[in-house]
């Protein structure tokens, strides 16, 4: 079974992705879905890095919840700061130290980043460790570093076991 | 109502897409061009989704698509070229 | 369609619509380049993920079925626009540091 789905998570989204992408769930479809979804992890498995094994995937849930809804609030703060007094921002490059060593947890984590609250993560140090990013308003930088470790960090670590 | 909120968002899009333009002359700097260019193209994403629906048909929807995956690829691409000089290594 | 329905993909529309206008006012408005990278990559991915969402409600209405092709496009959206903001800022910190020693490009 190893040895005919590599990745069985990937191939379940490509099944799913062809699905809604065809938005008809004939025979013929599936059936192309399927065969796709075989195919296209063997093809492109050089690329793949290991990803971490799943180890709490009931917490991935409650972290996807909270993303949501935190990129909800963003976009509000990030508006009513777009609108008001420009002058006044104290915009902010912050180093941000990790606790994760793994490298596709560290992307995930960057990507919450960029989508969340009011920063955009533009660098990812794998030898220090470091997430280099840029806070649109940042007047108090150790609180956002403590917030963004408790609230995104901390869950991926314990999903992914890292 | 649905009418008049499609149109709504017609004037949005269209505003939003002259602020695009003016910051991709204006740059000044060939990033802030490919930033410009991106949110360009996300708007223009967001214009066909409308179209699609003003018009009742999901046709437009395959135009959406293939423009986010292009836009994203165009991104990365002059990104690479802004970071390297080279696109192809 | 029920009137709820047509309420609030109407307010998705407009919401949606409202959001990628905040986000190119940012991009037009704000002092440099790291701070106009903020609006784009949250309020204009937001407003367009709003608006295809209300796109994928119209169509389940309107057609027997779900209309599900919708949701692929805004999953798409939302993973490539962390990605290209991260290239794009990598792009300008890189050029901010080169020029100095390279004068004016």
């Amino acid at each position: 079974m190893r040895h005919l789905l590599p990745r069985p998570a990937l191939s379940a989204l490509i099944f799913l992705l062809w699905a809604a992408l065809t938005n008809a769930a004939t025979p013929g479809t599936l059936l192309l879905g399927a065969l796709l979804a075989l195919a296209l992890p063997f093809v492109t498995r050089p690329f793949w890095s290991d990803a971490p094994r799943l180890a709490r995937p009931a917490i991935l849930l409650t972290l996807a919840l909270r993303v949501s809804i935190d990129i909800v609030l963003a976009n509000l703060s990030v508006a009513r700061r777009v609108i008001g007094p420009v002058k006044r921002l104290q915009p902010a490059f912050i180093e941000v130290p990790l606790d994760l060593r793994d490298p596709f947890v560290a992307t995930v984590l960057s990507s919450i980043v960029s989508l969340t609250p009011g920063t955009v993560s533009i660098d990812v140090d794998q030898e220090r460790w470091v997430l280099l990013i840029h806070a649109l308003d940042a007047p108090d930088s150790d609180a956002l570093i403590e917030k963004i470790k408790q609230r995104y960090e901390a869950p991926l670590k314990e999903i992914f076991a890292c | 109502m649905l009418m008049l909120a499609i149109e709504t968002g017609f004037v949005f899009i269209g505003l939003a897409m002259a602020l695009n333009l003016w910051r991709l002359l204006r740059g000044p700097d060939a990033t802030d061009r490919v930033l410009a260019l991106d949110t360009l193209n996300i708007n223009a994403i967001a214009l066909l989704v409308l179209f699609g629906i003003r018009a009742g048909s999901s046709a437009y929807f395959e135009a959406a698509l293939i423009l986010a995956a292009m836009s994203f690829v165009g991104t990365v691409v002059l990104c690479k070229y802004l970071l390297r000089g080279d696109i192809i290594e | 369609m029920s009137t709820l329905t047509e309420f609030s993909i109407s307010a998705l529309i407009v919401l949606g619509a409202a959001f990628a206008l905040l986000g190119s006012v940012g991009l037009a408005r704000l002092p440099d380049f790291f701070t106009r990278l903020h609006g784009p990559t949250k309020a204009t991915t937001l407003g367009v993920g709003a608006m295809v969402l209300a796109s994928a409600i119209y169509f389940t209405t309107l057609q027997a079925g779900v209309s599900l092709h919708e949701i692929a496009v805004m999953l798409f959206l939302f993973i490539t626009a962390p990605v290209s903001a991260h290239l794009m800022s990598k792009a300008a910190l890189h050029r901010r540091s080169a020029k100095p020693q390279q004068g004016q490009q």
